[in-house]
């Protein structure tokens, strides 16, 4: 993955870490074994406030910013998208297997026992 | 008005057509040319309605369609959109009310495609982004992303420049080392062939069109013949029985708590145990002749219905 990528995940985990929002000094400073330009991470947290995952509000002169979800709740979309259930995603990416209805998955794990028989 | 009752017959047999392919045996013995039918049944119901209607609205320049609408853009333009030739004639409030039908299912047809396109194009770029954010890599599979949950999945994201295949923890948990590199074929194979691009069409039939439920059904009849496309491949370069597991793996990995009625209603067999017998007891390939007299038909079908629009009758 791009540098910019790498940047990007290691100011979400800052965020994600904080209960509070964040200045753009103060996820510089949790970022200092990483050496960042104070405009470094600025750009990156506009960027990331652009894609609209982070959200701003401003405090006096300066911005603080936090997640505007949890990281749990992005995975969770993501996996929603990818099991078929948010609706007209068909297009958008192609999944190995769609979520499937109880009955068929019982009916799949008896095929299965009978594949994996032999083997045993 | 001869060339409109061709093409409102042409039209009505690709409806007929549609029908039958649905419930044939032989597209999962073919599933490239099946998708290969599907498309040009439906470019060409589309031609062939179009064609019809313009065909009838456009009678009175006796001059069939494509001269039709040459005759029609000088009258509209020297008479200030006033169609006097057409509005004066017997039935001309019927035919002014075809033509502007078929401007309609044009711009209808146009518009979901953009539509979709857009649509697809935005959930891919905020799948991206969020992707970047919280998946990893891992080494037991080089070239794919990592996501930490634990419902099993395995997709791919299409893209010309980013396209990327995602595998969850879950998934990695259930699949053995050489299933795994069997779903990972068949992702390639997803992104090697765009079949993405297939697909988009169909869709944005469905997203001009979300209250009808035939073009719902056949939008899964294409979306699961392409699954089997990627399957074949996958099986080529590993092994069908392997990607059979895999596919039986993820059916009864811990996403049963969707409710039912998820997959197409009224199936007997569930899409995937589909694919999976056809993987396990494969029935003979389509012959190279029947293949080719498929495609031989369809593609005659679809020069009739462009010749059509040239007949000055």
């Amino acid at each position: 993955m791009n540098r910019l990528g790498d940047l990007e995940r290691a100011v979400m985990e800052v965020l994600w870490a904080e209960d509070e929002s964040l200045t753009v000094r103060e996820v510089s400073r949790a970022l200092a074994d990483r050496d960042l330009a104070h405009t470094t991470v600025m750009t990156v947290l506009d960027r990331l406030a652009k894609k609209g995952v982070v959200a701003r509000s401003r405090e006096g002169r300066a911005w603080r910013y936090r997640p505007a979800a949890s990281r749990e709740s992005y995975v969770s979309e993501l996996m929603f998208d990818a099991l078929g259930q948010t609706g007209d995603r068909g297009a958008a990416l192609a999944a190995f297997v769609r979520s499937m209805s109880g009955n068929e998955a019982e009916a799949l794990r008896r095929a299965l026992a009978e594949i994996d028989q032999p083997r045993t | 008005m001869v060339s409109a009752a061709l093409l409102a017959t042409i039209a009505v047999g690709c409806l007929a057509a549609a029908a039958r392919l649905r419930w044939a045996s032989w597209p999962a013995r073919g599933p490239y040319i099946a998708v290969i039918t599907w498309q040009v049944l439906g470019l060409t119901w589309g031609i062939s309605t179009i064609g019809a209607l313009l065909a009838f609205g456009l009678v009175p320049y006796e001059k069939g369609v494509i001269g039709g609408l040459a005759a029609l853009a000088s009258d509209a333009s020297a008479h200030g959109l006033y169609l006097s030739r057409l509005a004066e004639t017997p039935l001309g409030a019927v035919r002014v009310a075809a033509v502007i039908a078929a401007f309609g299912l044009t711009l209808v047809l146009f518009c979901g495609l953009v539509a979709s396109s857009v649509h697809v194009l935005r959930t891919r770029r905020r799948h991206h982004d969020l992707l970047e954010l919280v998946s990893r890599d891992d080494p037991e599979v080089p070239g794919a992303r990592v996501l930490d949950h634990p419902a099993a999945a395995a997709y791919c994201l299409p893209g010309v420049l980013r396209s990327k295949i995602v595998i969850s923890a879950g998934a990695l948990e259930v699949l053995a080392r050489s299933e795994l590199s069997a779903v990972l074929a068949h992702e390639h194979a997803h992104l090697r062939q765009r079949h993405d691009l297939v697909l988009l069409p169909f869709s944005s039939l469905k997203r001009a069109f979300p209250r009808v439920r035939m073009v719902e059904t056949y939008y899964r009849a294409v979306a699961l013949l392409i699954e089997m496309c990627a399957d074949d491949q996958a099986g080529r370069e590993r092994s069908p029985k392997e990607l059979a597991t895999a596919l039986l793996r993820f059916g009864t990995a811990g996403n049963a708590q969707v409710p039912a009625g998820a997959m197409a209603a009224g199936d007997a067999e569930p899409e995937v145990v589909r694919r999976v017998s056809r993987l396990i007891a494969p029935a003979e390939e389509l012959s190279r002749p029947a293949a080719a007299a498929v495609l031989l038909s369809a593609f005659t079908l679809m020069a009739t219905t462009l010749s059509l629009w040239h007949l000055p009758m």
